[in-house]
């Protein structure tokens, strides 16, 4: 390396001052991006484009395979879908699924609520808590599901038992871990005020907590859908108003794919929508707005 | 002489770490007056913050008493308004205009209307009329602290206590909120409690300055700096009470440098 010692080398190079060159050449230097840059660049385009991609892949491979009983077309699919909607069945059937659904969604998340702000209010009530959805979270809510037909007998009561098991379980813990993480400037700032528990916890922890909230309401809703599901496809046979599950599990016994599918296609447009529409727009108002998550 | 507001007697405190008890500070008295730009001055880990924070009620001295107008404090209240070192204590989930509301919303001290009005008049200023329906994380850290000052000016407390404030504002925009600060001080003449690590700042923002000796914090001294501020930052007297100040916190050791 070589050291500079004389001051004479760092005056050998001269000083200068210039106006900004033209930057003219470049055009506008904000242009708006072009309407087919634009619809490409939307999310929702792009999706329909995967959608589109998966459904011609389907249809070419069901039309090659050429079998209906085990993998139908999907203009088969959709006629039958279409077909069961109109004379009301799965219309019918998806309702009575969604009603226990929302029943069940509910009761979790209002325990959920409960246990957390106990949690939250000692480190025992969290020691507590932390231990209960340690031993529950990862047991599958449908294994529960004869226990909780000895109980509460056959029908709802039975299949809100299981969704309030897989909802309540993802959705605490993950609001324990958001209260957890509320920066601890932000919970002085709010005791500063003079809040105290229950205000606490709904002016300061639950916001300041939504983004994991959120994610544990997104989580808890998949695992109760299906649960659910999978509960009516074992059980739903008893049950006097069957639902999508039951929808699924009469086709089967008539080796009626293509109502298979048609009841698969629901689930999945069902799922899609509160994904992709519901809890898209929460996320917009809510998290994205402010700048809490990307 | 004015009124004495906040009174520090014999104030020892102690935090615990998981594996040691630490103590912040011990037996340290002091007396802000009304009015007075009060500053804690120490090397990190002389307990100036853990100090501000039993002011603020957020802990409790083991031995001694911390009074404000006579009352002993024993938990946070808004009375008290504090200003932290780090961006987050603004609520994201709530516009300009919101968050300095929110303070006199809960509190109910003032009535909406005249909240509201309070919150337009604060937040205009510390300039910032343009963002008072931006959400906090558009904003730059200088702007957020302007905010957190906003908020906590709006609601008129007996004592506004700030930690560091501007530790974490490049050097630009923390010269110029050391100048906003004097200039709202000159407008309202509020009662300011400030801690800072900086000898410069100490002089620049305070009116009275308490020098801190580190492990554990105890009184060194308490300076008037009440003469000095921005208009005679070049002048000898300033450049005196600079090296009165590093020779407190440093001692002989460094007396050659400070000479």
């Amino acid at each position: 390396m070589t050291v500079l010692h004389d001051m004479d080398s760092a005056q050998q190079r001269p000083e200068f001052e210039q106006q900004p060159s033209d930057a003219s050449a470049i055009g506008d230097v904000e242009r708006p991006l072009s309407l087919v840059e634009r619809v490409f660049n939307n999310e929702g385009v792009q999706r329909l484009t995967i959608l589109l991609v998966l459904i011609a892949a389907w249809e070419l491979y069901a039309r090659w395979l050429n079998n209906s009983l085990l993998f139908p077309t999907f203009t088969e699919t959709v006629g039958t879908f279409w077909h069961d909607i109109r004379n009301g069945v799965l219309i019918d059937r998806t309702v009575t699924s969604l009603r226990t659904l929302a029943i069940g969604y509910a009761f979790g998340l209002a325990l959920a609520a409960l246990f957390t702000t106990f949690a939250v209010a000692s480190e025992t009530g969290t020691r507590i808590l932390s231990t209960l959805t340690a031993m529950f979270n990862p047991l599958p809510a449908i294994a529960l599901l004869p226990l909780a037909l000895i109980w509460f007998g056959l029908g709802t009561p039975s299949l809100v038992f299981v969704i309030i098991h897989s909802v309540l379980w993802a959705v605490a813990l993950n609001t324990l871990i958001g209260f957890r993480s509320v920066p601890e400037t932000l919970r002085m700032s709010g005791r500063n005020v003079g809040l105290k528990g229950a205000r606490y916890v709904g002016l300061i922890l639950i916001p300041a907590a939504f983004p994991s909230i959120l994610a544990g309401m997104k989580i808890g809703w998949a695992f109760a859908w299906r649960t659910l599901v999978a509960a009516e496809l074992v059980f739903g046979v008893s049950s006097r108003s069957g639902g999508i599950g039951w929808y699924i599990f009469e086709a089967r016994n008539d080796l009626d794919t293509a109502t298979v599918f048609s009841g698969l296609l629901t689930v999945i447009l069902i799922g899609l929508f509160v994904e992709s529409v519901i809890f898209r727009a929460i996320e917009a108002r809510t998290v994205n707005l402010w700048g809490m998550q990307r | 002489m004015t009124p004495v507001l906040l009174e520090a007697n014999g104030v020892t405190l102690q935090y615990k770490t998981p594996r040691h008890l630490v103590t912040a500070t011990y037996k340290v008295d002091f007396s802000v007056h009304q009015g007075d730009r009060y500053v804690i001055l120490g090397p990190s880990g002389c307990g100036k913050s853990t100090l501000l924070k039993a002011v603020g009620g957020f802990m409790q001295p083991v031995e001694g008493s911390i009074r404000i107008r006579g009352h002993e404090i024993k938990e946070p209240g808004p009375d008290r308004m504090m200003v932290f070192q780090e961006f987050e204590q603004l609520m994201p989930w709530k516009t300009v205009f919101e968050n300095v509301l929110f303070p006199m919303k809960v509190t109910r001290k003032f009535v909406p209307s005249e909240a509201r009005e309070r919150a337009k008049a604060v937040i205009e200023k510390v300039k910032l009329s343009n963002f008072q329906d931006v959400f906090p994380h558009m904003l730059s850290g200088g702007m957020k602290m302007r905010v957190a000052i906003a908020r906590a000016m709006a609601l008129e407390p007996d004592i506004l206590l700030m930690d560091e404030p501007f530790a974490a504002l490049d050097a630009l925009t923390r010269r110029s909120m050391q100048q906003e600060l004097l200039a709202l001080w000159d407008q309202l003449r509020f009662t300011v409690m400030f801690v800072t690590h900086s000898i410069e700042e100490a002089i620049l923002v305070g009116s009275r300055i308490l020098v801190l000796s580190p492990h554990p914090g105890r009184v060194r001294a308490e300076l008037d700096a009440s003469a000095l501020d921005f208009s005679n930052a070049d002048r000898p007297e300033f450049g005196a009470m600079s090296k009165r100040i590093h020779a407190l916190l440093f001692g002989d050791e460094h007396k050659d440098t400070a000479a």
